[in-house]
């Protein structure tokens, strides 16, 4: 059956739950509870919900101030605003102040595709990679979100999220989802390739791997939910135990998740590479699955890089 | 708390101009830091630090605690040499400002007690402060905070922001200071960006607003500190007109004095000139 709940539903859904059990979690929104589902959550708890009207920085920084007194705020909105409009606060107020915020960037990417760049998020991960003590995650898909809200509530320190808009297929199934902060999980087991992906890109990677067994080519598909702090061991043994690595993300293909497989590769195992993403070029304008088709990041584009790179070819 | 009598004026008197030629000194020792803004600010942190708020250096961490940020963080000297002097950390910390690895850098840091968070990018405070003033709301507590900014802050947009939402929230546990001082790091403020009428403009932002016509007198910052309601549904915006560089003949209204650092001559200069003050106060 087809999944039809957005990962920002069961993310907003599963706050109000933690919410009801914990008075000091608060929901602070920019003008964007209809963007990232809160309206129940603003119905339900409207004494921990805060709304801010769009002004990104000031909610960062409201944020800031009810978590140095206690308060266990969540700041909701579209990733392409927060993570750019409100960089600096991120970066002042909530990174380098240690406090304990929670930044959840939602339709990020090209989820917002026919809208243009000025609602992409293809830069949010090579920004917030290279401030030091931010976690930054990316679920793939509902149950890993509901799971990660819930790590969330209970967590201290400064997080950044993102995930998209539209419901995406399930990657997991079953309630007791894998999903700890730091540590990939690995989907399908190979020593032919190894396909890393993040975020709803993790669907398609997985795909690429079935693909790829169709043909008998033994894929190593992993999850890489956390950016930061990266799972280092299993690129490292990835890179040691398998041919080639293909990486596969929602952003620009700099500075992001290919990138940081990279940096590990180049200082321990180095291997053929290939870094699949948003090219660095001004993104096409269209629908998320028209993009995505453009530049590749499909089951079959992956299927296709990762047999070029078996065999030798290089771009 | 409180300081009803002259004594305890004059006792606040001489701790503004110890705290004066404390902060130069190390700056000096530093050879860098920003004296002219710390100058002008230092009778308002006096005020509060001394006088105005309720604090406990013991207990730093205290929920109950009234809040301060340094919202122009780059008057950290004065700061620093008072929450020293309160015992927040050891006074002999003061020499080691901005060395290699000290815990007293260049601008606000939370590792120290008592600071909540990092400052020294400007328009951030305020935001900071009303988000803990809406904390203490929520939590029906009853400690202020106090956000002390500068007047070449004000063209930073995100504190229009704050400013917007402390009135929306009616947040009137929230005071905003503005060091008045009339200088920014290029000379008059109403030549880099005008800024007047502040008053009009804070007004119409739902803030109850109170102008102190010399922001370096005790007397005056006292009396307008006290006139603050903890009610009233309105946040507060004290408006002090400061002279920058307050307290040094030579540093006052002089715009190079933004982050000038005293030769040792000057630095004699200036201690002659405290010194002098301080006998006169007692």
């Amino acid at each position: 059956m087809t999944n039809t709940i957005p990962c920002r539903e069961a993310f907003s859904d599963t706050l109000l739950e933690c919410a009801e059990k914990d008075r000091n979690i608060i929901a602070v929104t920019t003008d964007s509870r209809g963007s990232v589902m809160l309206g129940r959550f603003a119905q339900e708890c409207p004494g921990q919900f805060v709304e801010v009207g769009i002004a990104e920085q000031n909610a960062i920084g409201i944020a800031a101030g009810l978590a140095a007194c206690g308060k266990k705020p969540f700041v909701c909105g579209p990733a392409c605003f927060l993570s750019a409009r409100s960089l600096e606060q991120m970066k002042v107020d909530v990174i380098y102040s240690n406090t304990n915020v929670k930044v959840i960037g939602v339709s990020g990417g090209i989820s917002y595709g026919p809208l243009g760049a000025t609602h992409h998020s293809l830069h949010d991960i090579a920004v917030l990679r290279s401030m030091p003590g931010v976690t930054i995650l990316l679920p793939c898909d509902v149950r890993q979100t509901r799971k990660m809200t819930k790590v969330l509530a209970n967590m201290e320190g400064p997080v950044y999220v993102r995930m998209g808009r539209a419901p995406v297929p399930d990657v997991y199934s079953g309630d007791d989802v894998p999903f700890q902060i730091g540590k990939a999980n690995l989907l399908m087991k190979g020593n032919d390739i190894s396909i890393i992906a993040a975020g709803e890109m993790v669907r398609i990677a997985l795909d690429a791997g079935l693909l790829l067994r169709e043909k008998g080519i033994h894929a190593r598909v992993i999850d890489m939910h956390t950016l930061k702090p990266l799972d280092v061991e299993t690129i490292r043994e990835a890179a040691a135990e398998t041919q080639a690595i293909v990486t596969v993300e929602e952003h620009n293909i700099h500075g992001g998740l290919g990138a940081a497989v990279a940096e590990v590769v180049v200082q321990s195992h180095p291997l053929p590479m290939k870094i699949l993403g948003i090219p660095d070029e001004p993104t096409v304008s269209g629908e998320p699955s028209e993009v995505f088709q453009y530049y590749g990041l499909t089951g079959e584009g992956i299927c296709q890089t990762a047999k070029k790179l078996l065999n030798g070819e290089w771009e | 708390m409180g300081c009803e009598t002259l004594s305890d004026l004059k006792q606040l008197r001489e701790k503004a101009a110890q705290i004066r030629m404390d902060l130069l000194e190390m700056i000096y020792r530093a050879g860098g830091g920003h004296a002219g803004g710390s100058l002008s600010s230092v009778d308002i942190l006096v005020a509060l630090y001394y006088s105005v708020m309720k604090l406990d250096p013991k207990h730093p961490d205290r929920t109950d605690r009234d809040r301060f940020i340094l919202s122009k963080g780059h008057s950290v000297e004065g700061y620093y040499a008072i929450l020293s002097d309160l015992g927040f950390f050891p006074r002999e910390e003061r020499t080691s400002y901005r060395k290699f690895r000290s815990g007293l850098i260049g601008h606000p840091s939370n590792h120290l007690p008592s600071i909540d968070v990092n400052t020294g990018s400007l328009g951030h405070g305020l935001s900071i402060g009303a988000g803990m003033a809406l904390a203490g709301k929520m939590d029906q507590k009853d400690y202020h905070v106090y956000v002390l900014m500068g007047d070449g802050e004000q063209a930073e947009g995100s504190v229009w922001e704050a400013a917007m939402a402390a009135s929306h929230y009616q947040l009137d546990h929230l005071t905003g200071i503005i060091d008045r001082n009339g200088l920014q790091i290029s000379g008059d403020t109403e030549q880099v960006m005008a800024l007047e009428s502040l008053k009009d403009k804070w007004t119409s932002f739902g803030w109850e607003v109170v102008e102190v016509s010399d922001g370096n007198n005790m007397e005056e910052l006292l009396t307008a500190f006290r006139r603050i309601p903890s009610g009233g549904h309105r946040p507060h915006l004290v408006i002090a007109n400061t002279i920058k560089g307050k307290g040094v003949s030579f540093m006052e209204n002089q715009p190079q004095w933004h982050h000038k650092v005293p030769t040792e001559n000057e630095m004699g200069q200036a201690k002659k000139e405290l010194e002098a003050q301080i006998r006169e106060v007692r």
